[in-house]
């Protein structure tokens, strides 16, 4: 009898015990799982705390130095820290070139990516959009050095033959490519927002007896809205960090200007700048540079900040 | 989901802001690797020899480094030499850290490099390997500027008040505007022209354009019969038929065109400059860097002249040749004034000399 119940005891013992021996086992590997997605989330945390540590250090090693002032940095607009003893760091030089060349680029890719958008969402035959789609994936394949010729060897010439005040470096050719930069961009991610509009709608609006037009003007654009500022202001964070374009094809010269044909600098082009030349990597002119570079984060930065607060009050929600 | 991925979006757009990328530069020439060389009986093939030497830093010098890399890997087959040409500034970051064995330099070693090279405990060998002469240029039709003085110099480029006609600085010119080209101000030649034309504490007007292509100033002068513009001598010979250029008025008085021969004597003042290979004293110690420097030197008047490059001196080539023999560290380019270090100014061969040598 006590045989018995001890063997069955010892049985449900071994069962229970291979059974935490597999809890165990598989205890430890879910929470081995959990380290390893915990630690690829925090990678990019570490690697932003890295990036913002650095540009504040370096920032601040900046306003260290004598001939640096806050109020020259934000109060003026002479940026010319290589022409001579007398050295000006005006930051608005240079943010005024980035903003001239995004402005140019917006103008380009907001307006044409949206109607192209539209017109691969709702207009195009299933065949030609088939068709037309790679190609807008391959033009953001494209690498931006490229882009960049593009606009020296391209733009350039064309803008001169329009008008021949058009400098050989100038704002204009350089933000033209951006805008083509980003058009894809734009194009890509607004027709998802579109097709992330349910049919029910696209339907309603038929069955009131709208045109495709109105379908789209009235009903799919306003549901789509969200999403298609989402692609602007990405696409706006992307002219604003374009880099080897405008260090290509838009100049050197910092300068606040409204002429498109003049050349200009922008904040990134500024950093291409010193990076690469014969400029002593250990004074003034090489660490304005983190300055420069700390100036256009909270640029992009507060793009996005204003992303947020945009998509949260736009968003029309469907089920 | 948008929200989410925005933000590492704007993440990755600064860092490329960062600057990885390399600067359209046209600059590099390629190396001219023809020509026979005076050492062609003195080094012959020899592979025993074997490791690597690093080179980066000004690609002014680059095609000089790249000619006689590509003529020491002809004879030593084994040694593998890289040459970057991250510019001067770039070169001497990577020279400090001990990255490099061998820095190329467009200028003089500035005070705040030869200072943290010291705190790295990297000790610096300085080699000049060429003269390079600043070629003032302006349109062939260009017919009332003859010869001009370093003062017109001076009022066409001044920060403070810059003539802005060309009758502003001499009456008999013309009363048209003037148009500036400069290479890019980041380079060692701008800052050249800028140490003779505005001093250490003058400034040069922003009203120019600015290129790091040669091109760019090439077609921009050659667009305009009021254009004036500078750059190395070794970029005009390349376009000579599109530009002319000006005879400078010396110290003595002459006119001098910045003729090879002109560069070399001397008399093409103040506009030549000389150029410098760096070499860390450590590496030195080792025979394949050791070796590279010797031939190098023995070769730099030929690999100089073939890419248009006026050669320096003898006694200048003499003097780095024993410092490099004796692992002489130190530069002759700055010395101590007050507490601090300040660059040394003059012709080359009356700067180079061993009283000269600082070491910090």
């Amino acid at each position: 009898m006590s045989m018995a119940a001890d063997s069955l005891d010892q049985r449900v013992g071994r069962i229970f015990e291979s059974d935490r021996r597999n809890l165990a086992s598989v205890r430890r590997r879910e929470s081995l799982i959990f380290a390893c997605l915990v630690a690829c989330g925090m990678f990019s945390l570490a690697v932003t705390v890295a990036i913002l540590v650095v540009l504040v250090t370096q920032t601040v090693n900046f306003f260290g130095f004598e001939e640096v002032t806050v109020g020259n940095f934000f109060g003026s607009i002479r940026w010319n820290p290589l022409l001579g003893a007398e050295k000006s760091f005006g930051i608005w030089a240079l943010v005024s070139g980035t903003l001239m060349v995004t402005t140019i680029a917006m103008a380009i890719a907001l307006p044409l990516g949206l109607i192209t958008a539209v017109y691969l969402s709702e207009y195009a035959p299933s065949r030609v959009r088939s068709f037309l789609k790679p190609i807008l994936e391959i033009l953001a394949g494209i690498p931006t050095v490229v882009f960049g010729l593009f606009a020296l060897t391209n733009n350039t010439p064309s803008l001169r033959l329009i008008d021949e005040r058009f400098m050989i470096f100038n704002a204009m050719s350089g933000g033209i490519a951006v805008g083509i930069l980003c058009l894809p961009t734009v194009c890509s991610l607004a027709e998802d927002a579109l097709q992330a509009v349910p049919k029910t709608l696209r339907e309603g609006a038929y069955g009131l007896g709208g045109t495709r037009f109105d379908a789209v003007m009235k009903v799919i654009l306003p549901a789509a809205l969200s999403g298609i500022v989402s692609a602007f202001l990405l696409a706006i964070a992307r002219a604003v960090g374009e880099t080897m374009v405008v260090a290509i094809a838009c100049g050197n010269s910092p300068q606040v200007t409204y002429d498109p044909r003049e050349q200009i600098q922008t904040m990134t082009g500024f950093m291409v700048q010193m990076a690469t030349g014969d400029v002593s990597n250990y004074g003034i002119e090489y660490s304005s540079m983190y300055a420069v570079a700390g100036m256009l984060f909270l640029l992009t930065l507060s793009i996005t900040m204003v992303g947020t607060v945009v998509r949260k009050r736009f968003r029309e929600a469907y089920e | 989901m948008r929200l989410s991925f925005l933000f590492p979006v704007s993440l990755l757009v600064l860092a490329t802001s960062f600057g990885c990328e390399s600067k359209p530069s046209t600059n590099a020439k390629p190396a001219n690797s023809s020509g026979a060389l005076a050492s062609d009986e003195s080094y012959e093939v020899n592979e025993e020899l074997q490791g690597e030497v690093k080179i980066d830093g000004s690609s002014t010098v680059f095609p000089i480094s790249e000619a006689a890399s590509a003529e020491f890997s002809k004879r030593f087959p084994n040694v593998s030499v890289t040459v970057g040409s991250s510019g001067t500034g770039g070169g001497f970051k990577k020279f400090n850290k001990g990255e490099t064995d061998i820095s190329d330099a467009s200028r003089p070693v500035k005070a705040e490099e030869f200072a943290s090279a010291l705190k790295n405990n990297v000790k610096m060998i300085e080699v000049p390997v060429a003269y390079d002469g600043l070629t003032i240029v302006v349109h062939p039709d260009n017919d009332f500027l003859k010869e001009i003085t370093v003062d017109q110099l001076k009022k066409i480029f001044n920060g403070d008040s810059p003539a802005q006609k060309w009758s502003d600085v001499d009456g008999a010119w013309p009363d048209r505007e003037i148009k500036r080209y400069a290479p890019g101000t980041d380079s060692g030649t701008f800052d050249y022209f800028k140490e003779i034309v505005a001093g250490k504490t003058g400034s040069i007007t922003d009203q120019l354009s600015a290129s790091e292509s040669d091109n760019v100033l090439v077609t921009g002068v050659a667009g305009s019969v009021d254009a004036i513009g500078f750059f190395g001598v070794a970029y005009y010979e390349e376009n000579k038929d599109k530009l002319r250029a000006v005879p400078v008025i010396n110290p003595k008085g002459e006119a001098v065109l910045p003729s090879m021969d002109a560069i070399k004597s001397g008399s093409y003042a103040p506009f030549s400059r000389p150029l410098f290979i760096y070499v860390n004293a450590d590496s030195m110690k080792r025979p394949e860097v050791r070796m590279f420097v010797e031939f190098y030197l023995d070769n730099a008047p030929e690999l100089a002249a073939a890419n248009a490059y006026p050669p320096l001196p003898m006694e200048v080539y003499e003097l780095a040749r024993k410092n490099a023999q004796e692992l002489t560290t130190g530069t002759h380019f700055l010395e101590e004034k007050e507490g601090k270090m300040e660059k040394r100014e003059g012709p080359i061969a009356e700067v180079f000399v061993s009283e000269n040598r600082y070491e910090g």
